[in-house]
């Protein structure tokens, strides 16, 4: 293992560190906490957005702490979801009166420690609402399984539900949006390369020189199938074409598109993707109506991508617009 | 009848339960999740053992709830949040008591299974804790409803949770990590059923030291 590290038990603590002192304008943590909270929290008079899950997904969940986006961000262990009594803190830091909506990503042990500290929080008499995002379309989706997991489609419920409160809407709409959101958006993903979880020392999974994971999880979980390694046409193709398969969309239709890195792939081999997404989009009629490329959630080092396309109507366009000031994102 | 006492000696020996098969927890969770069980559980109850001692002259409710808000804040991943929902539901169906009777004790159980049932939207027949603790709670309170004293009716209880984590070796997973293996988890016991069984086993042996 090659890591910039000193000791794999510190690595949340000392990133957590690093980012408040490189955005102290945006972030202040919670003292002997995991959480990262707006500077000016609690914000008066609006819903806030509480969301997190396991580290090495930077700059998710962090990074999107800021005006227009989330209020508070809390960091668990690498690949390990935070515990209730962190997550309750966070709620109750961030309260501005207005109530608290969760936004939790589709892993057992995220629902169940996020919804726990809801019922705390709702006990000390906050009001408390969550939404359970599940846009990996490379998993199966059954009631008998433990469903769809949460991937990259997160940050668009962050940025478009966190618009919803900054504007001031009630609980029940910021909830109402994000699940809009969630009803509409697809992810699928590939990696090259496996990562290390810096506690366990070696990587999760194996991969031949020629060979690439197509489905995989944001933790290296198993996807849907191993190939050999295409072009970024054939790959960028057949992603897409398993979003199709799993939501409409016609000509003329709106989309916003995310193409999200994984942490270990350079941003030419991302916007050489998108190249890609817009020729398939353009082919089938459809409008682009806003572009993101970037590394936004990520698996440590691990090398690969993600397609997100959230289908747009006019209320989620006006959200998308909305201005945002993160650490990690910025909508003028 | 449990007295406070006697119940916090009872999770002190669970705590060494637990310690002692910390490796047998890890080991069950290694083959069909993410090899944490024991790990996790021994932190928890490790912390839960320190605890009990700055609680130990207060009520039976609020000893539980330290137990269950302990659980919460070290164990992590899902076992966490299932027993220390276990372990809230528990203390609040006995707020302010001394001691417990027979009736407390089916009531906490009770509420603790329910408690993990809403927690993880699970049933009996998934392969998880709830295949050890329902056929436990039948046996527990059949055998009080017959006449059985508390100890007795905990042995009933403990040898139908053996029964029902030998039930998880024969049926597959479809909530949890291990679900995600789908037909390859057939063969494998459940680490959460084992260490449901495992403190059952415990309360039964200590309520028959009393006994002796």
């Amino acid at each position: 293992m090659k890591k910039i590290i000193n000791n794999p038990e510190n690595v949340v603590n000392e990133m957590l560190e690093g980012i408040v002192k490189a955005h102290p304008q945006y972030v202040k943590r919670l003292e002997g906490l995991n959480v990262l909270v707006r500077a000016n929290s609690p914000v008066k008079g609006k819903v806030a957005l509480v969301s997190g899950g396991g580290s090495g997904h930077e700059p998710s969940h962090g990074g999107f702490v800021g005006e227009g986006m989330l209020d508070g961000a809390v960091a668990g262990e690498v690949f390990t979801s935070p515990t209730p009594d962190q997550i309750f803190e966070a709620i109750k830091a961030v309260d501005g009166g207005e109530g608290v909506l969760l936004v939790i990503k589709n892993y057992t042990g995220d629902v169940m420690n996020f919804q726990m500290a809801g019922e705390l929080a709702e006990a000390e008499g906050i009001k408390v609402a969550d939404v359970i995002i599940n846009d990996d379309v490379a998993v199966e989706n059954s009631t008998y399984t433990t469903g769809r997991r949460g991937i990259a489609g997160t940050v668009l419920v962050h940025k478009i539900a966190g618009a919803a409160a900054e504007k001031g809407m009630d609980l029940e709409e910021v909830k109402r949006i994000a699940e809009k959101v969630i009803a509409n958006v697809r992810t699928m993903g590939m990696s090259l390369t496996p990562c290390t979880v810096p506690a366990v020392g070696k990587p999760g999974f194996q991969l031949g020189e020629d060979e690439m994971e197509v489905g995989l999880g944001i933790h290296g979980e198993p996807g849907t199938h191993r190939e050999k390694v295409k072009t970024a046409a054939e790959i960028t193709k057949d992603l897409l074409d398993k979003i199709f398969e799993d939501i409409e969309l016609v000509e003329k239709d709106e989309v916003a598109v995310l193409v999200n890195g994984l942490g270990g792939t350079p941003l030419m081999e991302l916007y050489i993707a998108n190249n890609e997404v817009d020729k398939i989009l353009k082919e089938k009629g459809i409008k682009t109506y806003k572009t993101i490329v970037g590394n936004y959630m990520t698996s440590l080092e691990m090398a690969g991508f993600s397609v997100s396309i959230l289908k747009l109507d006019e209320e989620l366009k006006e959200l998308l617009d909305y201005k945002a000031d993160t650490p990690a994102f910025k909508q003028l | 009848m449990i007295t406070r006492d006697l119940l916090v000696e009872i999770l002190k020996n669970v705590a060494d339960t637990i310690k002692e098969n910390k490796e047998l927890l890890t080991d069950l969770d290694a083959a069909i999740g993410d090899a944490d069980h024991g790990i996790n559980m021994n932190k928890g109850f490790k912390t839960v053992s320190e605890k009990l001692d700055t609680v130990k002259d207060k009520d039976c409710g609020t000893i539980l709830k330290t137990v269950a808000m302990t659980l919460i804040s070290t164990v992590g991943g899902a076992s966490g949040p299932l027993y220390g929902t276990a372990f809230l539901k528990a203390s609040m169906a006995v707020n302010g008591k001394m001691e417990l009777d027979n009736e407390d004790i089916i009531k906490m159980f009770d509420e603790a299974i329910k408690g993990i049932v809403m927690r993880g939207k699970a049933q009996r027949g998934e392969k998880t804790m709830l295949d050890a603790l329902i056929p436990a709670y039948e046996a527990l309170k059949g055998s009080l409803e017959k006449g059985d004293d508390l100890s007795e009716a905990f042995i009933e209880a403990a040898d139908a949770a053996k029964e029902g984590v030998e039930y998880t070796k024969t049926i597959k997973a479809t909530k949890g990590r291990a679900s995600y293996l789908g037909d390859r988890s057939i063969g494998h016991q459940d680490p959460g059923a084992t260490s449901s069984y495992l403190i059952l086993r415990t309360v039964a042996n200590t309520l028959n030291q009393q006994e002796d």
